[in-house]
């Protein structure tokens, strides 16, 4: 497989605060790759330096096999990014937003091929509108669009889903896995919705205070023999007793006076719920956590760099 | 190139704000008829108030269009560089204030192109503005004053231009006129890439003008020979200098002349030499700067 | 004692004399000039004064005896000095008003003149002597200085060649008297171009300002409408 992205040996320095510090990865062809880490991590400022957006202080970033300072213009016809909010010309309309931006880019910016692309998005009934009537899902919609006029192969978003409703997200989510699967491109996606990550990444890197703490195959971090379950019932007490007295007391991994938290395979839960109902104990909740969240607290929280699983 | 220029000057020219100052010049340059058309012989005998005593004045024939349009652009001094400021203050501030600036940068055109091409937008609407204000102040002037010889008052003496010597005298003061508003122009565009917000660099751009200029007309010794050769407001005024003739020694002003020349063009390298450090300078600061709006 | 009686009474008959004909030259001037009672002339006028920067103008100069005078710009403005009236020489002839006075003799551009004083009977006018110099061949004023009460003294040197038979001249040099002219620098706003200016501080050009016109044409005596002169 060949890497689109290798940045070795990243780091940034804004004065004495390091903020990215010799980081290294790669995003392979196809990849939909996984951005992780808490606010402050340094994700956004790696991203704007895969943009050129901010000089790096030190280290090496290719893309699609090219140096990034020496051939930035070549390298950013073929990217697209979505960073942060996407803001755009408010008092222009989304079609000429759109037109803008083609032409930036030098492509096809006939009216034809802007309504193709807003239909691709869910935006051509409102491509007369001005932007500053859109709502914030329309405005993430459109900053898409931009970002894909001129049919790059890599797509940079970073926190694509701030600000977007449960749908908006799920559409989002749509999106993303669309245009790898059906488009070929390369997504990298930066986020602290480790859900949403769980379910779209192929790949994807943990970052912490500027440098990487675990990169590899989201299927190798998130085992399902290893779900957390958070269980609420009807009879704290009850339940207590009887799971540690059972043989679900070697998946129970602690108590509060509410809740009771487990871990075990994904395909022991409607066993379990069985079990609960049969002793009479109604189960008023059952909730997997998820494995990548509670893999992230753990990995960030007790700042182990397990370093690179095998790709 | 000439599409990126294109959508510059879209976007400046979709934005309402921009349409402000031209509505401001037509509002101030239509006062300013308007109080002339009225009782401008009042102002004239206030200007020339210091030789009516020696020389007969027919004001009402001194009163035309080509003096009307001087008087404008002398009242306009301090306004015309605010309403410059507006859109080249604007010009990276108002994207990174908009969110739109990271957007721009990640598309394939180098930052110096992206600069030199926002600033020739700016250039643009400066020199249109300033064609607005040429039509206004002086076409509207002959239309609404008549032509005549030109009487100007300067400090220490009366000039007067016969009119068939004035026209290219304007065509020149006015092409002046762009190098020394693009010099603003170049200052406000240098500032606005320090902000995020377009007010701070329009204020600041205003207010080295107003300083500056108030340290220029000032006649203190100490400023005069050292800091007030090398401002660039005094060099601004220079576009007065095509309507000072030359004399031949008698009193008699040759037609056709220019009493100055190579002061003015020094003037003029001055005002280029600002520019071109202005934004030199932004390019090179602004290729450095790291983007985090 | 006789011979210095003689000698007075002789001295102040020849005085008498000369008075009388200081006099009937001054008759015979006017009677010259008088025979012009108007005229239309086209002539180029050049200013010289200190704070005055202008060009030469084509101008048409209106004259209807004994003071009526207007100098038109058709083409454009021509700022003309107050006073400039006295570019005729009629108020001044009338020695009804004035004891014309013998003053000996001068000479103009080499040829020799008569200088004849006029003495206003009215102490209280607004002029308090005239000094003409007359060419009494050809009965023709080359020069007249005038001092006034109010606006100091000025100049009017006529040469004169195809129209001299009706005393009017080729070129008339009118020099006045001007005030000092200042603006302020923040009402004006000049362009400073970093020259300094010189003052002029020769006394006999300081604050004098003159005024030239070269005559090209006269139509004379054919009669002018009172509005020319508004």
């Amino acid at each position: 497989m060949s890497a689109i992205v290798q940045v070795k040996s990243l780091s940034k320095s804004f004065g004495s605060l390091k903020a990215v510090q010799d980081l290294s990865f790669s995003v392979e062809r196809s990849d939909i790759y996984g951005f992780l880490g808490q606010n402050g991590a340094g994700k956004s400022t790696t991203i704007r330096m895969l943009l050129t957006l901010i000089r790096p202080s030190g280290g090496e970033i290719e893309l699609f096999g090219l140096n990034l300072k020496t051939h930035r213009r070549e390298i950013l016809q073929q990217v697209g990014a979505v960073i942060e909010r996407p803001d755009l010309y408010k008092y222009l309309s989304g079609i000429e937003n759109l037109s803008l931006f083609a032409k930036m880019n030098q492509v096809d910016f006939s009216r034809k091929r802007m309504m193709e692309q807003l239909e691709l998005v869910g935006l051509a009934d409102r491509a007369e509108s001005r932007v500053k009537t859109y709502s914030q899902g329309m405005k993430q919609r459109l900053g898409i669009a931009v970002a894909l006029v001129h049919d790059p192969q890599l797509i940079i978003l970073d926190e694509p889903t701030n600000g977007l409703d449960p749908q908006g997200i799920a559409d989002m989510r749509n999106l993303i896995m669309h245009l790898c699967h059906h488009m070929d491109k390369t997504v990298i996606v930066s986020s602290h919705l480790l859900s949403e990550i769980e379910q779209i990444a192929t790949r994807m890197i943990i970052i912490d205070h500027g440098s990487k703490v675990v990169e590899g195959r989201v299927d190798e971090l998130v085992d399902p023999a290893k779900t957390v379950v958070e269980l609420e019932t009807t009879d704290s007490e009850k339940t207590r007793n009887y799971l540690t007295s059972s043989p679900w007391q070697k998946v129970v991994t602690g108590f509060d006076e509410q809740k009771v938290l487990l871990q075990m395979h994904r395909e022991q839960i409607p066993a379990l719920n069985y079990d609960l109902v049969q002793q009479g104990i109604g189960v008023l909740s059952l909730q997997t956590k998820n494995s990548l969240e509670n893999y992230f607290l753990h990995v960030t929280a007790g700042k182990q760099h397990v370093g690179t699983f095998a790709n | 190139m000439l599409a990126l220029l294109q959508i510059e000057l879209f976007k400046i020219f979709r934005r309402p704000r921009t349409y402000i100052s031209f509505a401001a010049i037509a509002a101030m340059v239509l006062i300013v008829q308007v109080a002339l058309k009225a009782d401008g012989v009042s102002y004239l005998e206030f200007l020339m108030g210091g030789m009516k005593d020696s020389i007969e004045i027919p004001y009402k024939l001194v009163l035309n269009g080509y003096l009307v349009c001087f008087i404008i652009l002398n009242l306009l001094l301090i306004h015309v560089p605010l309403l410059v400021a507006l859109v080249a203050g604007d010009s990276i501030a108002g994207e990174a204030n908009m969110g739109t600036l990271r957007l721009l940068l990640t598309r394939p055109v180098s930052r110096t192109r992206f600069m030199l091409i926002k600033f020739t937008a700016c250039v643009i609407y400066t020199v249109m503005l300033l064609i607005w204000m040429a039509l206004l102040s002086l076409v509207l002037s002959i239309w609404l004053f008549g032509t005549n010889d030109m009487i100007i008052t300067r400090n220490d003496v009366v000039e007067q231009i016969q009119r068939s010597d004035i026209l290219w005298r304007y065509i020149a003061a006015f092409a002046y006129a762009a190098v020394a508003l693009t010099t603003v122009a170049a200052l406000a565009f240098l500032l606005s890439i320090f902000a995020e917000n377009s007010i701070g660099p329009i204020v600041s751009t205003i207010s080295i003008v107003i300083v500056f200029t108030i340290l220029s007309e000032m006649q203190i010794p100490i400023y005069d020979q050292t800091i007030k050769p090398f401002l660039f407001t005094s060099h601004m005024l220079a576009w007065k200098g095509f309507f000072y003739s030359k004399s031949n020694g008698e009193g008699e002003a040759i037609a056709g002349s220019i009493e100055n020349l190579p002061a003015i063009m020094k003037s003029m390298s001055v005002l280029l030499t600002y520019i071109f450090l202005f934004v030199g300078s932004a390019v090179v600061i602004f290729n450095r700067k790291d983007i985090l709006t | 004692m006789l011979k210095i009686t003689i000698t007075i009474f002789l001295s102040l008959s020849a005085f008498a004399i000369r008075a009388q004909d200081a006099s009937a030259l001054i008759q015979k001037v006017k009677a010259k000039i008088e025979s012009v009672r108007d005229y239309q002339a086209e002539g180029v006028m050049k200013t010289n004064v200190p704070f005055l920067k202008v060009p030469q103008s084509d101008v048409t100069i209106y004259f209807r005896y004994p003071d009526k005078l207007k100098i038109k710009n058709d083409k454009g403005i021509s700022l003309v000095p107050k006073g400039a009236v006295s570019i005729s020489l009629g108020n001044l002839m009338n020695n009804k008003q004035f004891t014309a006075i013998p003053s000996g003799e001068d000479k103009i551009n080499g040829l020799g003149v008569t200088v004849i004083k006029l003495l206003p009977k009215d102490e209280n006018g607004e002029i308090v002597l005239s000094t003409l110099y007359v060419d009494e061949a050809r009965l023709l004023i080359l020069k007249a200085r005038t001092t006034t009460r109010d606006n100091g003294t000025y100049e009017l040197e006529m040469i004169y060649g195809r129209f001299a038979a009706y005393a009017l001249p080729d070129k008339a040099i009118f020099t006045f008297n001007t005030k000092e002219y200042k603006l302020p620098k923040g009402v004006t706003f000049d362009y400073d171009d970093g020259t300094t200016k010189k003052k002029d501080v020769n006394p006999a050009t300081a604050n004098k300002g003159k005024l030239e016109i070269t005559y090209t044409n006269y139509i004379i005596n054919k009669g002018l409408k009172d509005s020319v002169f508004l």
